[in-house]
């Protein structure tokens, strides 16, 4: 670098400049809490749909699964799983759900095995309002199709 | 050594490598998974063994952090440790909760620990990276705090270099957004927003600046250069980091709540993520080519100059190709991503850590001039080995990703596989980085078998040299 950029400007940069976008951050963030409530609909956050995160927590599903595209990438997308699964109808939704959860590992030689988790039934359902709450979320329009 | 009190650094490089070892096994173990759904799942599901992989990184990297700042602020302040003691209890504290924690992933379900540890009081488990115990996070801060307080006073009663003080801003970093880990709302998009002030701010903020001041205190012992000219470097590269990184965390909110505004500033921003990593191969390369003395420990040298380059290709060129919000609108998600973690934290992280170790433990060892050239050579093919291999996994992993993108993202929906078909069809690829892993594994041998080389070479070398002395 040349002579004439001294060290102490190269500091006033870090230091300005960190600060500067560091509060950037903050303000954008302020604006993004604002504007929330609307793209994640928190009105429909029922308690259930807090217990289905606790079940979904609780039971690492990120380990395997992605949600809206982050966790791992062993087994498939699944917040659009109600999109993909539910025939369009939360009730039909609910029913897949149990009798997946229940048939779990499946017993197909070679395919990557989902465990049993032994859920209630109320767990499954509380998960399944949590996976249809999630698909309703404003995440501008991602996946790119059904698949996930 | 300048200072008695740098020894404190050993246990943690030594205990870093122990858990190193066992990522990589886990690692290989997942691998074999990606292609054969049964192998040991009935022991050791997906998830429980990704957990642990990825956890078992972030602690070996703290460790390594934590040796590095234990070894190089001392000689950089030019006084003694503030409290060995501290450092020597905070070792052994963090390496029982870490081994506790491993264990506790390993023998009982995760549901049955997350009963066990209370998780109901402060929920904070099951999200990825984030799937410690909430009394091990807990135990996670003390430990940081400790390191920061014991690092931090040391500073004041010494030298404050431009080395110091950014690795203590670093360090303050670390433990301040590692807090937003207990921020554990019930809905989702606060939840995932607040997440990546962790894991964003940390590998593409603040660790950026650890990163920069241990390269920084390398290159000046190995290079010998004007502690003035790295400063100036160090000072750019950060800030650089910073301005670009900070807002760059828009690229983690293009799919996951934020508004449409992040689309813009994450792509844009994020985009200036590669110039600090490009800045810091072309600071590393100078230094070098512009060094005062040949020191004796070139596979230090190599390290060092080895982070910067894959540093860049990692983080930098493989975070870039899907950082662009209408390719990552194609590739979120994907074996792509998957790709450049590897490389990122490898190339970053892993091998800075690495540098630090091989820059510092022959000089604990009682070998100022480095390793003996028998143990350099090794050590030189365990590099290469690592990372012609990493680069091999990430390229592997590469094509798995944009083929499961053209497979199962980009036809329209009647056309496009599944996510299970299109594993199916890929599985080839993931052979090819199971292969390039076990080679990757047998680097990582040699670079520990490096350690118990040419002691002998050392010893013969002191009697020519104490002949040498009688004679003249």
């Amino acid at each position: 670098m040349a002579e004439r950029f001294t060290k102490g400007m190269a500091r006033n940069i870090y230091y300005g400049g960190g600060v500067f976008v560091f509060l950037l951050l903050v303000g954008l963030t302020f604006d993004t809490m604002l504007k929330m409530p609307e793209r994640d609909h928190r009105v429909n956050l029922t308690e259930s749909v807090a217990r289905g995160k606790g079940v979904w927590e609780h039971n690492n599903c990120i380990g395997c699964h992605s949600l809206m595209g982050e966790g791992a990438y062993y087994a498939p997308e699944l917040a659009n799983v109600f999109d993909r699964r539910g025939a369009g109808s939360e009730q039909s939704f609910r029913a897949f759900m149990s009798a997946w959860m229940a048939a779990q590992p499946l017993q197909v030689e070679g395919r990557r095995k989902m465990p049993q988790f032994h859920l209630t039934q109320e767990q499954v359902d509380d998960l399944s309002e949590f996976l249809i709450w999630t698909s309703r979320i404003d995440d501008n329009d991602w996946p790119p199709n059904i698949e996930g | 050594m300048k200072f008695e009190s740098q020894k404190v650094a050993q246990p943690y490089f030594i205990f870093a490598l122990v858990l190193f070892v066992g990522q990589i096994l886990f690692g290989l173990i997942m691998g074999l998974q990606y292609v054969d759904g049964d192998f040991l799942t009935s022991w050791l599901p997906f998830n429980v063994a990704r957990m642990v992989h990825t956890n078992l990184l972030l602690v070996w990297l703290l460790f390594g952090f934590m040796g590095a700042s234990y070894y190089l602020v001392p000689e950089e302040a030019d006084t003694e440790l503030y409290s060995p003691w501290l450092a020597k209890v905070t070792f052994w504290v963090f390496a029982v909760a870490g081994v506790a924690t491993i264990l506790g992933y390993l023998l009982v379900p995760y549901a049955r620990l997350a009963e066990l540890t209370y998780n109901h009081l402060l929920p904070t488990m099951g999200r990825e990276f984030l799937e410690q115990p909430t009394i091990t996070k807990i135990g996670i801060v003390l430990v940081c705090l400790s390191y920061v307080f014991n690092i931090g006073m040391t500073i004041l009663k010494g030298r404050k270099t431009v080395i110091n003080m950014v690795l203590i801003t670093g360090l303050i970093g670390l433990a301040v957004f590692f807090l937003f880990s207990f921020y554990n709302p019930s809905n989702l998009v606060l939840d995932k927003y607040f997440w990546w002030w962790v894991v964003h701010l940390w590998v593409e903020g603040v660790w950026e600046l650890i990163l920069g001041a241990i390269l920084a205190f390398v290159v000046i012992k190995v290079t010998g250069v004007d502690r003035e000219v790295v400063e100036k470097w160090l000072y750019m590269i950060i800030a650089l980091a910073l301005i670009s990184g900070l807002i760059g965390m828009g690229h983690h909110y293009f799919w996951i709540g934020p508004g449409t505004y992040w689309l813009w500033l994450g792509s844009i921003f994020s985009a200036l993520e590669p110039v600090p990593f490009f800045m810091m191969v072309m600071f590393a390369f100078k230094m070098v080519a512009e060094r005062r003395y040949e020191h004796q420990n070139k596979v230090a040298i190599k390290w060092a100059l080895g982070t910067a380059v894959m540093g860049f290709l990692g983080a930098g060129v493989w975070g870039f190709i899907h950082t662009l919000a209408p390719v990552n609108y194609y590739t979120h998600g994907s074996q792509i991503t998957a790709a450049h973690g590897h490389l990122a934290f490898f190339g970053a992280y892993a091998m800075i850590v690495m540098t630090i170790i091989s820059y510092a433990m022959p000089i604990l060892r009682g070998r100022p001039h480095g390793n003996p050239p028998s143990a350099q050579r090794l050590e030189t093919f365990a590099f290469w080995a690592m990372c012609t291999s990493m680069v091999g996994i990430t390229l592997a992993l590469t094509v798995a990703g944009a083929w499961q993108v053209a497979l199962q993202r980009l036809p329209e929906a009647s056309e496009a596989l599944g996510f299970m078909a299109t594993q199916d069809k890929i599985a080839p690829v993931f052979w090819v980085r199971e292969v390039l892993g076990l080679i990757f594994f047998v680097g990582l041998m040699a670079y520990l078998g490096s350690f118990f080389v040419g002691s002998k070479e050392l010893a013969s070398d002191s009697e020519l040299q104490l002949k040498d002395a009688a004679a003249a």
